[in-house]
């Protein structure tokens, strides 16, 4: 039977070295550039027309702005506006990297926790200069808000920057962890339609069709918790409660 | 198009719009993360929320070790620390604080999805 979990393995298609560090070109590396290519492709293809009656296409990038939009403004607010690319980036790039990653021959990178464990450290950087930027050193109240005895500090604000910290953890897992589950199912029961026969081979085989129409609900629903999330956090970090 | 028409179309397009915005302003049960999903998708997201924090707090905890040369003592307090951590995060996102660190009342957390204008 083949290993289900060869999928995940890193080739390296053109190797670069920088002195001791190795920067080769992955696959991984690869379909992160088409998600990128595709997404700048897609964006500025189907809104070459212009039309004011949008086709199939520019009415699909229509919709994925305003899908963004809305929940910009139902989690941020107004204020979230101005942070539309950096949360649409974030959100297309998501997507295209689960969706690519279904395809025959795909490799699916946010299957891998480094690359959403860097994803979610940029993203609580980011938010985290914000809330510097908009409230300055009051920022620190987050941890240890004021009217709480001074005596409770030693052990209240460990537990705060903890649970703080732990943002980054949670959100790089939930994506990296629903990606490689349902990947390595889908192999799992793949491997076993030979192997069953003539007369086993259907079930397994019903099996992954309806993995593989879970996958796509899960590929888009991983990108939006994702982008929610840190819309979320955005919110946080402007509101400051 | 007459004199006499035009303010009145533009009387009925205001109110169009007026309607218009009231019915985008989201309402607090279809946006909160949690709420599309199922049980189970809660159940989920609580589980990761409590072995997040333990793993930041025992990761701090280790690096902290290995530069001062305390071990295992602050692998030890940052245990438990991470543990609490996680206790809370699941209490805030069980009883609907919200996910933010911080301290606010009970319903406070639900201001989210209509933030105050400006603020």
């Amino acid at each position: 039977m083949a290993n289900p979990l060869q999928q995940f393995e890193i080739q390296t298609l053109v190797p670069i070295k920088l002195g001791a560090v190795d920067v080769s070109f992955t696959n991984s590396a690869l379909f992160m550039v088409l998600s990128v290519a595709v997404t700048t492709l897609f964006l500025t293809l189907s809104m070459r027309g212009r039309a004011l009656v949008p086709g199939r296409w520019q009415s699909l990038a229509e919709l994925s702005y305003e899908f963004i939009a809305a929940t910009i403004r139902e989690n941020v607010g107004s204020e979230g506006r101005r942070y539309f690319p950096f949360i649409f980036s974030i959100f297309m790039f998501i997507l295209l990297g689960n969706l690519l990653g279904l395809l025959p021959y795909g490799f699916t990178f946010t299957s891998h926790i480094i690359v959403t464990f860097a994803m979610a450290l940029m993203v609580i950087v980011v938010i985290t200069v914000i809330a510097l930027m908009r409230h300055g050193l009051r920022f620190f109240t987050y941890f240890f808000p004021p009217g709480v005895p001074i005596a409770m500090a030693p052990i209240l604000v460990p537990i705060e920057v903890i649970s703080y910290l732990s943002r980054v953890v949670s959100l790089s897992i939930r994506l990296f962890a629903n990606m490689m589950a349902g990947h390595t199912m889908m192999k799992v029961f793949a491997g076993f339609i030979i192997p069953l026969g003539v007369f086993g081979w259907w079930a397994p085989l019903a099996v992954d069709v309806a993995l593989t129409g879970f996958e796509f609900l899960v590929a888009v629903l991983q990108a939006y918790v994702f982008t929610v999330l840190t819309c979320i956090y955005l919110h946080d970090a402007i509101h400051l409660h | 198009m007459s004199e006499g028409e035009s303010p009145e179309s533009l009387e009925d397009l205001d109110s169009r719009l007026r309607d218009a915005r009231a019915a985008r302003r989201p309402t607090a049960s279809d946006a909160t993360p949690g709420g599309a999903m199922s049980g189970f998708g809660m159940a989920l997201r609580i589980g990761t929320e409590l072995v997040a924090a333990l793993i930041v707090g025992v990761g701090i905890g280790l690096v902290l070790d290995g530069w001062l040369g305390t071990a295992p003592w602050l692998l030890v307090v940052f245990f438990f620390l991470g543990s609490a951590a996680g206790v809370v995060n699941v209490y805030r996102h069980a009883s609907g604080f919200g996910i933010s660190p911080g301290y606010r009342k009970p319903g406070e957390g639900e201001d989210r999805q209509d933030p105050p204008r400006g603020s």
